[in-house]
């Protein structure tokens, strides 16, 4: 009998260094803290809206500048990496099957990727942008 | 069966990582502007104010405010596990805490809106 049974060594914190598949999956799950970051940020940004036009205005004031640039610039990077991960896995978390047939995940993607085009125009039209 | 409050959290990540990926790249564009010193439109007191006065307003606001927070707090406690920190009782109580003291100061801002 084996007195010494083979013991995988896996690192609790450095695991996912071994393979770019365990990468590819690391650099999805971080995109939560930049998003996550956002949506404390709007939390902010509707509490200081309540607050009056003095606030309001002190708050976006704060948001100009070039380190409020490069916020932003990172959560909108991370923010369209989620987008694109997001719809680029639609085919397999919701399969649409035509009779025997799935339905090529191609139109599943592109269909997403549509939508995201129209609701990016609406919400810059809506804003004022375009 | 054995419950579990799984399929709640996760259905708030799946909703809520759909509704970033359509709508938090264009909203982080908007506040890029801003902090360009090009504010759009929308982002003046006067024009958000009315947005967030009108019962729509208040609904979409609160749900993609929300929904983003409970997605990235359920991510973030798997996040938290993979990169080796093996306390999942104690991250998800306060990864959910932070997001749920979240929705409840969004729902009352924008109710004295």
């Amino acid at each position: 009998m084996s007195r010494k049974p083979f013991v995988r060594e896996v690192s609790k914190t450095g695991w996912y260094l071994k393979h770019p598949r365990y990468m590819r999956y690391m650099s999805r799950e971080v995109t939560c803290i930049p998003i996550g970051a956002f949506a404390l940020l709007l939390v902010c940004a509707v509490e200081r809206l309540s607050q009056g036009q003095q606030a309001w205005d002190a708050f976006t004031a704060a948001l100009k500048g070039p380190w409020s640039f490069l916020g932003m610039a990172v959560i909108l990077a991370f923010a369209t990496y989620n987008a694109t991960n997001w719809f680029n896995v639609t085919p397999k978390a919701m399969p649409v099957q035509t009779g025997e047939e799935f339905l090529d995940g191609k139109y599943i993607v592109g269909a997403h990727y549509a939508v995201w085009a129209v609701a990016t125009l609406v919400v810059l039209f809506f804003a004022g942008v375009l | 069966m054995a419950k579990s409050n799984k399929p709640i959290f996760w259905s708030l990540f799946a909703a809520g990582g759909t509704l970033a990926a359509f709508l938090a790249p264009v909203l982080a564009l908007l506040f890029l502007m801003l902090s360009l010193g090009h504010a759009p439109d929308l982002l003046s007191y006067a024009k958000l104010h009315a947005f967030a006065a009108h019962w729509f307003g208040k609904l979409f606001l609160l749900g993609v405010i929300t929904l983003f927070l409970w997605h990235a707090a359920h991510r973030l406690r798997v996040t938290f596990f993979d990169f080796g920190l093996r306390k999942d009782s104690l991250v998800a109580i306060v990864v959910y805490l932070v997001a749920g003291i979240g929705t409840i100061v969004t729902a009352l801002a924008l109710l004295r809106i």
